[in-house]
């Protein structure tokens, strides 16, 4: 088969992306906070924005409003009554909102919405792949450095805090590594889907994984079946690439189901001993 | 051994000191005045009704709560062991209780073996926390924050979920503990009945210390007597119970004019408002 370069340049860019996006994505279930990387990808979309105006790169600035977004929430969460998941909703969807609107009037621009709604990860050049592997590699080498006070934290931050680790600084780098995967794989999946790719191989990796480490790489794992599926997929139908690869995670999600039914989960535990 | 245990008058440094410690939340004290000292061999308890502040006073002298006046000091290089009061694990992380046990720290497999062993859990090694019965968590909470050797072990209601006899069993690895690793216990319990027996000083707390010293002292405190009723005569009960089983002269070796056998007393006015 022969493939063409900008194919295995998208090939390239999806496993990169799908090996960073496992291991945070785990954590991003176990924490419960699929809506936050929602809402700090929404935000993106006004990264986008404010980088077109102020003629900077957008990667930087997808970046740095992100992160700014995780750490305004977090203080936001530390102070007002307001139910995190309300405070979720209105940042999520405003930011979306705002950026389409900045977009939008800036009438002497063509911007194409869609290709950072939806991802264009046949339009991914070679810098695009040397951002995603470098950027990649940082982000997973940090990651590996704060995994012992993430992981605990994650489990309790007061016992963590107790024993003398620092859950909250390394809840608050985590923050930021979010927000660098963000921008590396908006290129890949588009805004609207980046967090899908973090949560749904993680959530496929659950079943099979028999600790948190290996659970990681299974996640890692399932993003670059996924990838391949859905680019594949993608290809032989004519679909877009970006939901075509996030159909096909979700589909093997849904196998991942099978063998063993539903046995897991804590309703049916307790029946099982 | 029992009569070494008794007579234990804290030495050397104290691993924390709290002195006049009070923390304030929207305009309400939640604890008071305070003071707290935890020595290297020594188990201090904790015990009090329902939001007396044990938890706030045991989270506050970790470091966990932010305190508004007075002073809390620790040992430098201090290390601690922690069983919070709940914990619950999130089903979407998988989790063995033997990969719980290097949850904030490494420790060789034979470290980790010995102590699953020795709270009994040596069979559970690899299921997964989430399954464990509420007894059996508590004993592998209590093996996780031990597997460290700690200076300091901080205990916040280790005995919930446990039944009757396990409570004891879990009591007297506690006692065991704190010979074997010569670690300081700080210990919260509504427990009377035990914590009287294996204690060696008890603070009894109300939003600030009614009443702090020697087991027996406290329980036959007047403030203690007023702060839990009926319950605190069965408890003294019960512990002279066990000095019987200790082969001591009834009465006499803890009469024989210990100097930390009186009763601290910090609050002036004698008198409780508990509404």
């Amino acid at each position: 088969m022969i493939m063409d370069e900008f194919l295995i340049r998208a090939l390239l860019a999806g496993v990169g992306v799908a090996i960073i996006a496992g291991p945070l994505g785990c954590f991003i279930v176990w924490r419960r906070m699929a809506y936050f990387g929602d809402t700090m990808a929404h935000s993106a979309l006004l990264g986008v924005a404010l980088a077109v105006l102020m003629d900077v790169s957008i990667t930087g600035a997808v970046f740095v409003v992100a992160a700014l977004g995780a750490l305004a929430l977090i203080a936001l969460q530390r102070r007002a009554p307001l139910s995190s998941d309300a405070l979720l909703g209105i940042l999520s969807h405003s930011t979306l909102a705002l950026g389409i609107v900045i977009v939008a009037m800036m009438t002497w621009l063509r911007i194409d919405l869609m290709a950072f709604l939806f991802g264009d990860i046949l339009a991914v050049s070679w810098a695009d792949i040397i951002l995603i592997y470098g950027g990649g590699a940082v982000v997973l080498g940090i990651l590996a450095m704060i995994w012992r006070p993430l992981l605990a934290g994650t489990v309790s931050g007061e016992l963590a805090a107790a024993e003398g680790l620092h859950p909250e600084r390394a809840r608050i780098i985590f923050m930021l590594l979010m927000a660098a995967v963000i921008a590396i794989a908006m290129k890949v999946v588009g805004i609207l889907l980046i967090t899908s790719l973090l949560i749904i191989p993680a959530a496929t990796a659950r079943r099979f994984a028999r600790g948190p480490e290996m659970m990681a790489v299974l996640a890692a794992t399932a993003g670059v079946v996924s990838v391949m599926a859905g680019l594949s997929g993608s290809l032989a139908f004519d679909t877009p690439s970006g939901p075509s690869i996030v159909c096909a995670a979700a589909l093997i999600f849904l196998m991942s189901l099978i063998p063993t039914g539903l046995k897991r989960g804590p309703a049916h535990e307790g029946n099982m001993r | 051994m029992d009569s070494t245990v008794q007579s234990t008058v804290p030495s050397g440094q104290p691993l924390i000191a709290a002195r006049g410690v009070g923390v304030k939340r929207a305009q309400r004290w939640l604890i008071r005045n305070v003071d707290l000292t935890v020595h290297p061999g020594e188990i201090v308890t904790l015990i009090g009704p329902n939001g007396s502040g044990k938890s706030t006073t045991v989270r506050t002298i970790l470091g966990l709560i932010r305190h508004d006046v007075g002073t809390i000091e620790r040992a430098p290089g201090l290390t601690v062991g922690y069983v919070p009061q709940k914990l619950s694990i999130d089903w979407t992380m998988p989790l063995t209780a033997r990969r719980f046990m290097t949850l904030t720290g490494r420790h060789p497999v034979a470290a980790i073996d010995a102590a699953l062993d020795e709270v009994g859990l040596t069979a559970f090694s690899d299921r997964d926390v989430q399954v464990l019965s509420g007894g059996e968590f508590q004993r592998l909470l209590l093996a996780r924050a031990i597997i460290g050797q700690p200076d300091l072990l901080v205990l916040d209601e280790p005995v919930q979920g446990v039944d009757a006899t396990g409570e004891i069993a879990l009591y007297e690895l506690i006692a065991g503990l704190r010979h074997r690793l010569g670690c300081g216990v700080l210990l919260i319990s509504h427990d009377l009945h035990i914590v009287m027996a294996a204690t060696d000083t008890v603070i009894c707390l109300n939003g600030h210390v009614c009443c702090s010293g020697s087991p027996k002292a406290v329980a036959e405190s007047p403030e203690y007597r007023t702060l839990f009723g009926s319950r605190a005569a069965e408890a003294l009960a019960i512990y002279h119970h066990h000095h019987d089983h200790a082969h001591l002269p009834d009465g006499t070796v803890v009469k024989s004019g210990d100097a930390d056998d009186h009763v601290a007393c910090t609050h002036p006015e004698h008198h409780h408002d508990h509404g």
